[in-house]
């Protein structure tokens, strides 16, 4: 069953650089798949129209069923409440505790506070912090919250998990543990795309592997790896 | 339930967020306040100016003297064309014999003298106007008519009166719109200011999906905090400044002519206009910052 379906999707910047160009993807409902490319190859622009912090220029870009493409910018918050964001820059609020953190998404949904509790808890134990709810973002390792960030994302449990670089900032054993929640998270039936420089993830997690270039797809392989894209 | 605990959710972060900037609040708050105290001038000096002229109004006739020896039926011919005239609102005949006995009234030598003679004086009709800026143009129409000998009014005083007041009050207008300009801007700072401390903030609520209005909602009451807490002392001052005016001149300003309006219809109408105004000010600025900083 699709869950996401770009067709023939353009994405030209006002500057006149076209960072996607005819781009035709499908990804199934619970999919682990990973985007790969270097700097400026089109891969962030990618990720961001899934979550409509971009607007394709062409082309349609459905994401559960909503073509986001033609959503309007008030129904935005439709489709974001399916979506789990994960970033390279963590971007917790310092002067909230890590309960907190997760829980603020909640709270501006309107939630109560007797459903916003176990599910921040449920979460948090997911990502392995449920003994530190009670600690600040800069009393954590990078690792940790990068995990707060990945219980932020869940929470509210999304059926999409977008991660952008989530192991950019981490050290090759951190990025591992990492990987574990987020594979954990997918084999829960949640669908994650990840958007990655890392040539040692791709390789060892052997799942499938879309390679873009100029933004163009160049290469799409279940269970690919970095070396089948280099030797393209 | 779940409206309720967004808005107290969001009630409580504007607070915050008035706390946390607080020197930026407190120079949009006074401001506000400068610009509603001027307003609360022009408010009060409209609504004094209003009774007076109304008042002017009231009091303001057109003694109409007729000609020496004018027959009867040709005073009630010309009564017949004032009332046709379109400043013309109702009249008074007043006879030779009437003025004679008013001014026998007002000293004993009057009386005396008046007795001796023949009586020198003009019958007459007290015409009365419907609005006060039509009373030169109404008495210069009378004063054509046959068999009129003067029309006469308070020509040059009332004149002044009546421009300067407008004058005063125009200047006021200018004055305080550009006023409200420039805190409806400083305001719209403040909350641009606000937006840009809460960036991480606005950027997780949007990614969680919440809605526009939600992530909008807290700057716009922010913006309506500082427009209501910037016209508390314009109220105060109104209040308190006014109703010591009133009492200091016993109800008068510098002459017997101009009467003050009660302090009791004054102070309610003013601190309400204030109020509203500056909560519409307060709200508008940050909406105008909302528009323009905060990307959804």
């Amino acid at each position: 069953m699709k869950f996401i379906e770009i067709n023939n999707c353009y994405k030209i910047y006002k500057n006149g650089q076209t960072a996607i160009a005819d781009l035709n993807l499908e990804i199934k409902k619970g999919e682990f798949v990973f985007i790969i490319g270097a700097t400026a190859s089109g891969k962030s622009t990618l990720i961001k129209m899934l979550y409509r912090e971009e607007k394709p220029t062409k082309g349609e870009v459905i994401v559960g069923g909503i073509n986001v493409a033609k959503l309007r910018n008030s129904k935005v918050y439709k489709l974001r409440r399916r979506i789990g964001v994960v970033f390279q820059d963590f971007k917790l609020l310092p002067k909230l505790t890590v309960y907190e953190n997760v829980a603020f998404g909640l709270e501006s949904l309107g939630l109560k506070n007797d459903e916003i509790k176990p599910k921040v808890l449920k979460a948090l134990e997911k990502v392995g912090l449920k003994e530190k709810f009670r600690s600040f973002p800069n009393q954590l390792s990078g690792g940790e919250q990068q995990r707060v960030c990945i219980a932020r994302a869940i929470v509210n449990e999304p059926k999409l998990l977008i991660c952008d670089e989530p192991t950019g900032n981490l050290d090759p054993d951190t990025s591992k543990e990492i990987m574990k929640v987020i594979d954990s998270i997918n084999k829960d039936g949640t669908t994650v795309v990840m958007a990655t420089h890392d040539k040692d993830i791709v390789n060892r997690m052997k799942k499938r592997v879309i390679a873009i270039e100029n933004g163009v797809k160049i290469n799409d392989s279940l269970k690919g790896s970095y070396k089948v894209h280099e030797s393209h | 339930m779940k409206a309720i605990r967004i808005l107290r959710r969001n009630i409580s972060s504007a607070f915050k967020s008035v706390v946390r900037n607080f020197s930026l609040s407190i120079a949009s708050i006074a401001c506000t306040a400068i610009t509603l105290i001027l307003v609360a001038l022009a408010v009060v000096l409209t609504i004094n100016v209003n009774n007076f002229t109304k008042e002017l109004e009231s009091e303001l006739t057109i003694v109409t003297y007729f000609e020496e020896g004018t027959s009867k039926e040709d005073i009630d011919a010309t009564i017949k064309r004032i009332e046709s005239l379109a400043g013309y609102e109702s009249h008074e005949f007043k006879s030779k014999e009437d003025w004679k006995m008013d001014m026998q009234a007002t000293s004993s030598e009057l009386n005396t003298a008046l007795s001796y003679i023949e009586n020198p004086l003009l019958d007459s009709v007290v015409v009365k106007v419907s609005d006060v800026t039509k009373l030169s143009s109404t008495a210069k129409e009378i004063q054509k008519l046959e068999h009129v000998s003067d029309a006469k009014y308070g020509e040059g005083m009332v004149d002044q009166v009546i421009t300067i007041f407008k004058v005063v009050q125009n200047a006021t207008v200018v004055i305080v719109i550009a006023l409200i300009l420039v805190t409806a801007f400083l305001i719209s700072n403040t909350i641009k200011l606000t937006i840009f401390s809460r960036r991480n903030e606005i950027e997780i609520m949007r990614l969680v999906g919440t809605s526009n209005t939600v992530i909008r909602l807290p700057f716009i009451f922010e913006g309506f905090i500082l427009g209501v807490l910037g016209s508390i002392i314009p109220i105060i001052i109104t209040v308190y400044g006014y109703i010591l005016l009133y009492d200091h001149f016993k109800g008068y300003l510098f002459t017997n002519i101009i009467k003050l309006v009660n302090p009791a219809n004054v102070v309610v109408v003013v601190s309400i206009v204030i109020l509203i105004l500056g909560s519409i000010v307060g709200m508008f600025g940050s909406y105008r910052a909302v528009r323009k900083y905060l990307k959804i």
